[in-house]
């Protein structure tokens, strides 16, 4: 049994490797979900620092997304920009179980009035 | 395994029905080996059960794949034989499995209706494999991986041959799949991820195993999702859901295993992925414990035989009262297929506080690569070349601050150990003069040396004194050493081309030549043949090498989406907000009332904020959302429009003047012209966005003199010219020739279309492309040598055969739908719901 602490948001196969997916939260903000080349998840604010580009649609390489908008990179283990760059998105907390992928709740219900 | 017994320990425990009952569930790996770990502290203390559901004794279940290949016999992978349960009073309760544990009663039921009390209780149920349930998937014929059971049921399809198809490309399914291809079985392996063993290689070295076992004769899928496995009451072959279907008289599930809960969770012990343990190895009721695969201890779960044995020492500490506490292992893989070398530890996932040294030996197949994390390694991949593996894993297990033996780190224990802090410069220096420098054209140290004293003062002179490093130019560094060496002060340094990114020491020319040469044909393939020093490159390289590959070999190339930068892969070019915009195409810039009417329609239909008519005169409808870009496309189709590909690093727009049907000065059919000249082009993916122009007279109305090409018509045929732009540099055009017919002026563009998308560097417009080949080398090429522009003109029409699809339509059929949609949505309160 998971705990109610975390959200089920599916099969992991529904992400590419070196992809990313979108889960709108509503009354929230969207997150992007993130998948690596070695298979890890990840899950971020669907937002740049820089200018809100959606990071989702960036190109995953290692363990940071480019964001399409300004090419800032962002880590997708801390929500650092890297390199010259400076700001920071939220990071959502993810696990994987049995190839499932579960999002914690609160954090994923952050700022949900 | 007994430790020695003094005559007072018997004494002690006098009878057996005074020693604690310790009854074991499961008589696997875990549960034996947790006996053996308490009877060598002290065997008195327990009166011990063991129960196990398959009817024999303990054996090596990892051992199953070499009995599977013949490599071992099931003799040869027994572990405790029944003397050893007999010789340590263990009763031993095979093929009578326990169906419920009474916690209250302090008593387990087996399947025969045997009750067994006990004081302490041990489960060690292990893990069952996981069974993808789709249709078909109890016919006769469909099995698993686990017990000596299913490779006697293997032996048997195996006898009379036929097809086998594995499903699931990890540890399991390929040393299935290697087993019964060595017993004559032809066998394919569907793997749903994009790289096989996934979870313990990155895509370099999943990449290698692959391109091995396919030489080796079997048929590796990957991305294979399995719709259904067919046939009456036998099976006869696996349906994917693409609609690929696959001949089968066996299919082997090795797609995973999950832990064995269902006697725990009945049971109303602590269950989350696994049994919840504590680093004791108890569960949730003191009297329980619990060790192997079925466990989860600190929230992870094991698959593997290593951390077992670490249970097993805790547990038995715990249980003999001397707890040390179990924290957790840290496991390497070896894949057991003969002639493969592989093997994988620790964290190899890359972060931004780490660094991964990378060495890549193409010529021997060899694939390293370490992770470091402060003065610590925390993760390794090999393969080829797993001699130092053990080494990597002992540095990583002891947490070894390696900052000494950083720099020699990758190239093993034998050469780290020499101690020396490793200077590139001197490492060459004390190379013998008959080592060998460049291998592809077999020039020794002697005569690169020999070289330079002849006067070669720079790389490229080198490479043209004695073809050192002028091949596949991996030994440039080595060169580059030597002339350091040798020259001293008077070297001028590194040559100054730049490399491709921070990946590789090759230019974006080096890679290209790379890839025709050595007929590289996959983005992997690249890296591993060109050494590149990052394991899955950057958002720099990798949109490069896909087009690369895609130019080089029209007809194989396959499309690596996550390649591609968010307007490609979109099919529509994002916006600040996170919008996209959507341009249909409008050959040479001509519309019709229908058209218009479904632009506004879609307009309206999918609340676009803005319609703006573009500078290449095409219509840009603006403010759609992702989740809607495949119903606009729809009904644009619908209409008659393709996309306009007003997003792509391919042609965008041929832009018109009305020319001679319309305008008094027009002097050609310029409008035609710029349709046909569209039509040919459209849907050509190039190094970097294309336009075209076809002014009809030299009034230049569609401003042909700023374009990549510009046709300007004149009385007597068509004057062109190529390499304008009208960006941030301003640049006109410089003269290529002039056609005399349409015809003509069409096979110039195409040939120097081809050209371009040939020799330019990706991210080149032409502009400075022409200038860094000069005018001169264009016409050369275009103009003067007539079979070569032919055979230009013969290549860009062939590839233009394969990639003149619409991508739209393509999307609207259902290609790539994941990109349009959630993937799944929370609400709050109510929760999910899936997409």
């Amino acid at each position: 049994m998971v705990e109610a602490k975390w959200i089920d948001i599916g099969p992991v196969e529904q992400l590419p490797a070196l992809g990313a997916r979108t889960l709108p939260v509503q009354g929230g903000q969207e997150i992007a979900i993130f998948r690596t080349a070695t298979g890890s998840i990840h899950a971020l604010a669907n937002k740049c620092p820089h200018k809100d580009g959606p990071l989702s649609q960036g190109m995953v390489h290692d363990t940071s997304v480019t964001c399409p908008l300004h090419n800032w990179r962002i880590s997708l283990l801390t929500g650092e920009a890297l390199g010259e760059d400076k700001g920071c998105v939220p990071v959502i907390p993810v696990k994987v179980d049995a190839g499932r992928i579960y999002i914690e709740r609160v954090a994923a219900l952050a700022g949900v009035a | 395994m007994n430790a020695p017994v003094t005559i007072d320990d018997k004494q002690e425990h006098a009878s057996p029905h005074e020693r604690e009952r310790l009854v074991v569930i499961g008589n696997g790996m875990a549960g034996c080996r947790a006996v053996e770990e308490i009877l060598s502290r002290d065997a008195d203390r327990y009166a011990i059960t063991i129960f196990g559901a398959e009817p024999r004794v303990n054996y090596d279940r990892i051992m199953l794949s070499p009995v599977l290949a013949g490599d071992k016999s099931f003799e040869e992978i027994i572990i405790n034989d029944q003397s050893w349960y007999d010789d340590n009073g263990i009763e031993l309760v095979s093929g009578d499995a326990v169906i419920a544990i009474k916690r209250e009663a302090r008593e387990v039921v087996s399947a025969s209706g045997r009750v067994t009390p006990y004081d302490r209780l041990l489960i060690a149920t292990g893990s069952d494999p996981f069974i993808i349930p789709v249709p078909g998937h109890k016919l006769s014929g469909v099995i698993t991986f686990r017990d000596l059971d299913d490779v006697d049921k293997m032996l048997t399809a195996a006898e009379t041959g036929g097809h086998a198809v594995v499903i699931g490309g990890g540890l399991l399914g390929l040393e299935a799949a290697h087993g019964l291809s060595l017993r004559g079985m032809k066998v394919t392996v569907l793997h749903l991820m994009p790289t096989l063993m996934e979870r313990q290689l990155d895509e370099a070295a999943g990449f290698l195993l692959r391109s091995e076992l396919e030489r080796r004769g079997q048929t590796i899928i990957t991305q294979a999702d399995t719709a259904e496995i067919m046939g009456d009451s036998h099976v006869t072959g696996v349906k994917l859901k693409d609609g690929t279907e696959i001949d089968a008289d066996l299919v082997v599930m090795a797609v995973g295993i999950k832990p064995s809960v269902n006697l725990a969770k009945t049971a109303e012990l602590e269950v989350e992925r696994g049994i919840v343990v504590d680093d004791d190895m108890v569960t949730s009721d003191p009297a329980i414990l619990a060790v192997g695969e079925c466990v989860q201890h600190r929230g992870a779960c094991y698959g593997l035989v290593a951390p077992l044995w670490e249970m097993c020492r805790a547990l038995a500490d715990f249980m003999t009262s001397d707890p040390s506490g179990y924290v957790g292992s840290v496991t390497a893989t070896k894949l057991k297929v003969s002639g493969i070398n592989l093997f994988s530890a620790g964290d190899f996932s890359g972060g931004d506080d780490t660094e991964d040294i990378v060495m890549r030996d193409a010529s021997r197949g060899v694939y390293k690569r370490v992770v470091v994390k402060g003065d610590r390694l925390i993760g390794a991949v090999l393969y080829g070349d797993t001699a130092d593996g053990s080494w990597y894993f002992d540095l990583l297990k002891r947490q070894e601050d390696i900052s000494d033996i950083r720099e020699a780190l990758i190239f093993g224990q034998a050469f780290a150990s020499g101690g020396a802090t490793l200077d590139p410069d001197s490492a060459v220096a004390a190379l013998s003069l008959d080592a060998e420098i460049c291998g592809c054209n077999g020039v020794t140290k002697g005569q690169v040396v020999a070289c330079i004293d002849g006067g070669a003062n720079d790389l490229d002179s080198v490479r043209a004194g004695c073809k050192a490093s002028a091949s596949c130019g991996s030994c440039t560094g080595l060169v580059e050493s030597l002339l350091s060496i040798s020259l001293g002060e008077d070297y001028g340094g590194a040559r100054t081309v730049t490399p491709m990114c921070q990946c590789t020491s090759f230019t974006h020319e080096d890679v290209r030549r790379n890839i025709l040469e050595k007929e590289l044909k996959s983005i992997p393939q690249v890296m591993q043949e060109l050494h590149w020093t990052t394991p899955d490159g950057c958002a720099s390289c990798r949109p490069a090498l896909n087009y690369y590959l895609l130019c080089a070999w029209p007809t194989e190339h396959e499309e690596d989406p996550q390649s591609r930068f968010v307007n490609e892969r979109m099919h529509a070019n994002i916006q600040k907000d996170g919008t996209y915009s959507v341009v249909p195409r409008m050959w040479g810039g001509i519309t019709t009332p229908n058209e218009l009417r479904a632009i506004a329609d879609a307009a309206d239909k999918y609340e676009a904020r803005l319609v703006k008519v573009t500078g290449g005169q095409r219509l840009d409808i603006f403010g759609i959302k992702k989740e809607d870009l495949p119903s606009i496309w729809a009904d644009l189709n619908a209409a008659g429009m393709v996309s306009g590909h007003a997003y792509g690093k391919a042609l965008r727009t041929v832009k018109t003047c009305v020319g001679s049907e319309w305008c008094r000065f027009g002097t050609q059919d310029s409008t035609g012209l710029g349709i046909k000249a569209e039509q040919m082009t459209w849907g050509s993916w190039m190094p970097h966005k294309f336009k075209i122009a076809v002014s009809g007279c030299p009034r230049n109305c569609a401003e042909a003199s700023i374009k990549d090409l510009g046709i300007i018509c004149v009385d007597s045929g068509y004057e062109l010219s190529v390499g304008g732009n009208g960006g941030i540099h301003l640049r006109g055009t410089d003269f290529l020739c002039k056609a005399e017919t349409e015809e003509a002026a069409l096979e110039y563009i195409a040939a120097f279309v081809q050209l371009y998308r040939e020799e330019a560097r990706y991210l080149d417009r032409t502009a400075p492309w022409v200038e860094r080949v000069g005018m001169d080398y264009i016409k050369g090429r275009i103009v003067e040598d007539e079979p070569g522009r032919k055979a230009l003109q013969e290549r860009f029409l062939f590839a233009q055969s394969v990639h003149q699809k619409d991508p739209w339509a393509e999307r609207v059929a259902g290609a790539e739908s994941h990109l349009h949609k959630h993937i799944a949505e929370i609400r709050p309160f109510a929760i999910l719901e899936p997409a």
